[in-house]
């Protein structure tokens, strides 16, 4: 089976160093470290398992910056195979239908049985990404996945979707979209020998030069049709209460508080 | 007279700048400390058991496999990089980081004088961390006193490939009631005129060998989850191929071995001033008195910044050391006494300082300083204690001025 995994580096949460650069308002990506998103983790550790199981590889798939070779190699390291990256100066500050447009480019390049994203990424959070690849590809789009059964003799894949009361059971052809949620499991921490290994694998870069875009099609931040007008921070929190007691005291000071607010 | 002979070419001093590779694994053992050890610190110092989901988390995650040679499926990782990653398991615990400074202790008079049919033998199993190894040296009545060691070794016939009997017994020994192999330093000379330095040899015992005994486990201030077991030796039959290193190399070789290992000390005791420091800087913002975070006091505050100033010391100090040893250095023994001692104490100093920082909660187990005050302890006392460091490094001063 051969699985690719869309991730995109991120501005790592746990820093608490974010921030916007004030002269146009985008994110500054050299303030912080860089990680790879969490959702594409979960996409990641599914997709690991899979081959695991069903014997196969995975790629990763990236639009990002020019520092995002770093952070793919942790995604290598965890157990990917091989990588692509586009990066290019004119893609900076792309709105998600260039990012769409680009990454779709690059997969049709590519062969695969299963397209696995996240969620949603922590630092655009838009979510749509992935929806608008499928469409592109004119790929199956199943989404919310809590558990992924490919029938690899059948060249199908089932699904349970999460949904508001339960799961649903959808069954597709392959190739795939699937997005990923938390319910697949804990990614794995990288093993030394995964980081070791990491550091000889292919990782192939472009420019957009590289990328066969379709006809027309305009991408980068030129063509953005987003913009960033403002931002500010929230209103600082009110005086915040810390209980310093042992659990069961902790638990019932809580309880207590919550339900005097009519909270629980 | 003009000698023709040019001068030789300096030894271009060792220096160190980790590398992507050590910053990576480094970074990558942090994570795994933080989020895996780190919340099962407190329990494995109040239960005192050796931490076998720890040791799997280690051996899975390629760590254990660190000090060995690649081809034994090992990462063939340089001291300084083993150092790395004891300093970050030992920064959340310090039973934990042990744990891997004892396996490469005790692999290393194989890894030094070990033949190739022993690395065939033992290396992939202790690599891949399906098997434990321990270090035995120590007797109650050889304790700085090595060469004092009464636990004797005889070849059971005649020829150079004859079996030995082992017959003595060996004190706190780590991970000894753990480990499924033990490097015993036993005594072969013959008579009592053999010079104190060729009177050991090394043995490999195997713990399910006929006459080898766990006696006991000791109850210890800190380092709790390690178990520190005396160890008897009644009559073991040990095959003439687990001796290491030649008849009579044993006390040097336990010297070489010592000279590679107490880095991995220094690096546990870096680890635990760091743990401490980082808890004390935290509480110390949050921490109102008086009006006022605690850490706006003056006092408060350099007592923080020697405690940084400190451990930084004692870290550069012990990777300068490990660059020199790892570069071959003729006065190893030199620079791993120096850092041994220097980070020993400053373990112990920045500890003790952590718990004066919290106050009364650094003296309670609600707050992990005082577990990291009694662990820093024993690193002023293993593999050597702090005054036999300052002979090691005296008398190679002493060695200088001739
Ligand atoms: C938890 C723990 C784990 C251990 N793990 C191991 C292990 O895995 N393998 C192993 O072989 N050993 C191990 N040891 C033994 C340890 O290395 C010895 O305890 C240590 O070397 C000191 O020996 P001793 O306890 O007999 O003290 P002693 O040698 O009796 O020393 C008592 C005091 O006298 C001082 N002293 C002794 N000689 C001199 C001198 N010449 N000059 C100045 N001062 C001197 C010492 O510094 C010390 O302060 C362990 C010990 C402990 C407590």
């Amino acid at each position: 089976m051969r699985i690719v995994v869309l991730v995109k580096p991120v501005p790592d949460t746990a820093s608490g160093g974010e921030r916007l650069r004030p002269d146009d308002l985008r994110l500054d990506r050299a303030a912080v470290p860089a990680v790879v998103n969490a959702n594409d983790e979960y996409a990641l550790e599914a997709a690991l398992k899979l081959t695991e199981a069903h014997g196969g590889e995975v790629h990763l798939v990236s639009m990002a910056g020019p520092t995002a070779p770093e952070t793919m190699r942790k995604a290598l390291a965890m157990g990917a195979a091989s990588g692509t990256l586009v990066t290019d100066d004119s893609l900076a500050g792309s709105d998600m239908v260039s990012t769409t447009r680009v990454l779709a480019a690059v997969l049709r390049g590519i062969e695969y049985d299963l397209l696995l994203a996240g969620a949603d990424t922590s630092d655009g959070g838009g979510g749509i990404v992935p929806a608008g690849i499928a469409t592109l590809l004119g790929l199956p789009y199943l989404s919310y996945a809590a558990k992924i059964i490919p029938d690899t003799e059948a060249g199908s894949v089932r699904v349970h979707r999460i949904s508001a009361t339960g799961y649903e059971v959808l069954e597709s052809p392959m190739p795939a979209l699937i997005v990923a949620t938390q319910a697949l499991g804990e990614p794995r921490y990288p093993s030394l020998k995964g980081i070791m290994a990491a550091r000889s694998k292919t990782l192939d870069t472009n420019s957009l030069a590289d990328v066969p875009l379709e006809d027309g099609a305009a991408v980068g931040g030129a063509v953005s049709t987003t913009a960033v007008l403002g931002s500010e921070a929230p209103p600082p929190r009110a005086a915040t209460r810390v209980i310093r007691e042992p659990a069961e005291e902790a638990a019932r000071q809580v309880v207590e508080f919550l339900a005097d607010r009519r909270i629980i | 007279m003009v000698s023709s002979t040019p001068n030789p070419e300096p030894r271009p001093t060792p220096t160190y700048r980790l590398t992507e590779d050590q910053a990576a694994l480094r970074d990558a053992v942090r994570v795994l400390a933080d989020e895996r050890i780190a919340p099962r610190a407190a329990e494995i110092d109040r239960t005192a058991e050796f931490p076998w989901d720890v040791k799997e988390l280690l051996a899975s995650h390629d760590i254990l496999s660190l000090p060995f040679p690649e081809q034994y499926g090992g990462l063939g990782g340089d001291l300084l990089t083993v150092c790395l990653a004891v300093e970050q398991i030992s920064r959340v615990c310090a039973t934990s980081g042990l744990i891997l400074a004892v396996h490469e202790l005790a692999s290393l008079p194989l890894l030094l004088a070990g033949t190739d049919e022993q690395k065939d033998r033992w290396f992939p199993d202790l690599a891949a961390g399906n098997k434990l190894i321990a270090f035995a040296l120590t007797e109650a009545e050889a304790g700085s006193d090595v060469a004092a060691a009464r636990t004797r070794a005889r070849r059971d016939g005649e020829g150079d490939d004859a079996d030995w009997i082992i017959d003595g017994s060996k004190r706190f020994i780590s991970q000894g009631s753990v480990a499924d192999l033990i490097a015993v330093f036993a005594v072969t000379a013959e008579d009592d005129d053999t010079p104190r330095r060729d009177r050991l040899t090394c043995f490999m015992v195997e713990k399910d060998m006929a006459g080898f005994a766990v006696e006991r486990v000791e109850h210890k201030m800190g380092i709790r989850g390690s178990p520190t077991a005396e160890l008897s030796f009644r009559g073991v039959r040990v095959p003439d191929a687990n001796r290491v290193g030649a008849v009579g190399e044993g006390f040097s070789l336990a010297m070489r071995t010592l000279d590679r290992s107490r880095p991995g000390i220094a690096a546990q005791a870096v680890g635990i001033a760091q743990g401490a420091l980082d808890v004390a800087a935290a509480y110390a913002a949050e921490r109102e008195q008086f009006g006022k975070p605690i850490s706006d006091f003056q006092m408060i505050a350099a007592m923080l910044a020697d405690m940084d100033a400190g451990t930084e010391a004692a870290r550069q100090l012990l990777y300068k050391a490990a660059t020199e040893i790892d570069a071959g250095a003729a006065d190893a023994g030199r620079w791993s006494a120096l850092c041994k001692l220097v980070a020993g104490d400053t373990a112990m100093r920045v500890t003790t300082d952590a718990v004066q920082v919290l106050g009364g909660y650094g003296y309670i187990d609600e707050f992990p300083v005082e577990r990291m005050m009694r662990d820093a302890k024993i690193t002023q006392l293993y593999e050597g204690t702090q005054q036999i460091q300052r002979l090691v490094i005296a008398r190679a001063l002493t060695a200088r001025q001739h």
